[in-house]
């Protein structure tokens, strides 16, 4: 496997730290007076989602994590394992475990494509797009005329997932939701 | 940024105009290059790219110049970063019969005209390297950076290194475990680097070797000596202390910007 060198560090860099894959966040150079330079690394670790700092002296190595980030359409959740397709028409699928897809699981809808991250070609990583558009299951009933302002309610969408909608949403509304905050943006159906 | 840019340099000549100080221009492409373990040169065509213009500057002093500075490129392999770049505007000046004290002084009214007056504070290296909040068993060039991050908003010159990081500077003659360097930490950013010279050709010999010795220990190749420089040296300099400006630092100091890429019209370029 190649190895990156610190003068080859950048954000987006894949590499092992420790035992895990991590990816590059922010990388900083270093060189106090005429001393030695060194590379203050932010990483973050793609098996947990947790954030390290490492310091590396100038010259150290680390090996590249043989992650991908793939485009790929999710099928269905058997009870143990969501299933993903490969999207470039080899009909491959893979399987993650609930650990794995995470929060992502409240925003995964039938045939949509999200990216999945494989290292050694496992899945350790499900990010849905950034924007989703979901069925709302339940909730309580709208408010006529309220389609300005006000307060908010919860609402069950497809998924499970509960959100803050606004009081003139009804049951059967298609909502479109930031993923990468869970908010309301808007009624794109009603 | 151009146009600021622009006006900054003309500040600097006028600067130095006004007190009588030469412009000159040295070679950017040199036959040789520094023997420091921790700046690397760039090879190019049969000679190296400089990371000063320190030797050819002070091979005209002893030449007879009188007092000169330098505006222009340098450049040092593989330093990149937020205050980093491979390219960049050095300030270099010479200042015969000053001492590093004299130099810290014009140093500071150079700085005043881009960044305001202020007061100035003067912080003996070992006193520096003992507030780090680094604990001591750390790496020692770690500790310094992390103490001279933390002297946050100021000005401080950080003077008497230890003989060890001399690097170009004499030796204090009533303390010579320590060096007549300085330099100056504006807003924890690096900004110079200034010595009360040494012009012994046989010490600055005996330096290089040593040098070279930490090259090799690093598993870095060593350089050959500029014999030219070390000539100039034996015919004899006028005493006199010099001291390098980081240019793009100063004015990422005087505009607020976050990175030195914030100030150059081509950052990034390699």
């Amino acid at each position: 496997m190649a190895s990156f060198a610190t003068n080859e560090f950048k954000s987006g860099l894949k590499v092992m730290l420790e035992g895990d894959p991590c990816s590059i966040l922010e990388n900083e150079f270093v060189k106090p007076g005429k001393g030695q330079a060194f590379n203050r690394v932010r990483f973050r670790n793609l098996r947990t989602g947790r954030v390290w700092d490492r310091t590396f002296k100038s010259g150290e190595s680390l090996e590249a994590a043989d992650v991908m980030d793939l485009d790929m359409e999710y099928l269905y959740a058997d009870g143990e394992f969501f299933h993903f397709m490969k999207t470039d028409d080899s009909y491959e699928q893979v399987a993650a475990t609930i650990a794995v897809v995470g929060d992502a699981k409240d925003w995964l809808k039938e045939q949509e494509v999200c990216q999945v991250t494989l290292w050694n070609d496992d899945p350790i990583a499900v990010t849905p797009p950034n924007f989703v558009e979901l069925e709302v299951t339940e909730t309580d009933p709208g408010l006529k005329g309220d389609t300005a302002q006000g307060g908010t309610k919860p609402a069950t969408l497809t998924t499970g997932a509960t959100i803050k909608v606004p009081l003139f949403v009804n049951i059967g509304d298609v909502l479109r939701i930031d993923t990468r905050t869970g908010d309301y943006v808007s009624r794109s159906k009603g | 940024m151009l146009r600021q840019r622009a006006a900054a340099l003309a500040r600097i000549r006028a600067f130095f105009a006004e007190r009588d100080v030469l412009e000159v221009q040295t070679p950017v492409l040199g036959a040789a290059t520094v023997t420091d373990p921790h700046v690397d040169a760039l090879p190019a065509g049969d000679g190296f790219l400089q990371t000063s213009p320190e030797y050819a500057m002070k091979r005209l002093l002893a030449a007879g110049a009188p007092s000169i500075y330098q505006l222009g490129p340098a450049f040092r392999a593989g330093e990149s970063g937020r205050l980093h770049s491979p390219e960049f505007t050095l300030l270099e000046w010479y200042r015969l019969g000053f001492d590093d004290r004299a130099l810290m002084d014009e140093v500071a009214a150079l700085v005043d005209v881009f960044l305001g007056p202020a007061s100035y504070r003067a912080l003996r290296y070992e006193a520096l390297l003992a507030a780090s909040p680094l604990p001591a068993a750390e790496d020692q060039d770690l500790r310094l950076n992390a103490a001279i991050e933390a002297l946050g908003e100021a000005r401080v010159f950080v003077t008497h290194y230890p003989a060890a990081q001399a690097a170009l500077a004499r030796l204090h003659p009533d303390d010579p475990a320590t060096a007549a360097r300085f330099e100056l930490v504006v807003n924890g950013v690096e900004l110079a680097n200034g010595y009360y010279e040494l012009g012994d050709a046989a010490d600055l010999r005996a330096r290089f070797a040593a040098d070279n010795r930490e090259r090799r220990r690093l598993g870095k190749a060593e350089q050959a000596l500029d014999e030219r420089f070390l000539a100039a040296m034996a015919a004899g300099m006028p005493d006199c202390a010099g001291v390098a400006l980081g240019v793009d630092r100063l004015l990422l100091l005087a505009f607020g910007a976050g990175r030195l890429s914030d100030v150059m019209a081509f950052a990034d370029e390699l």
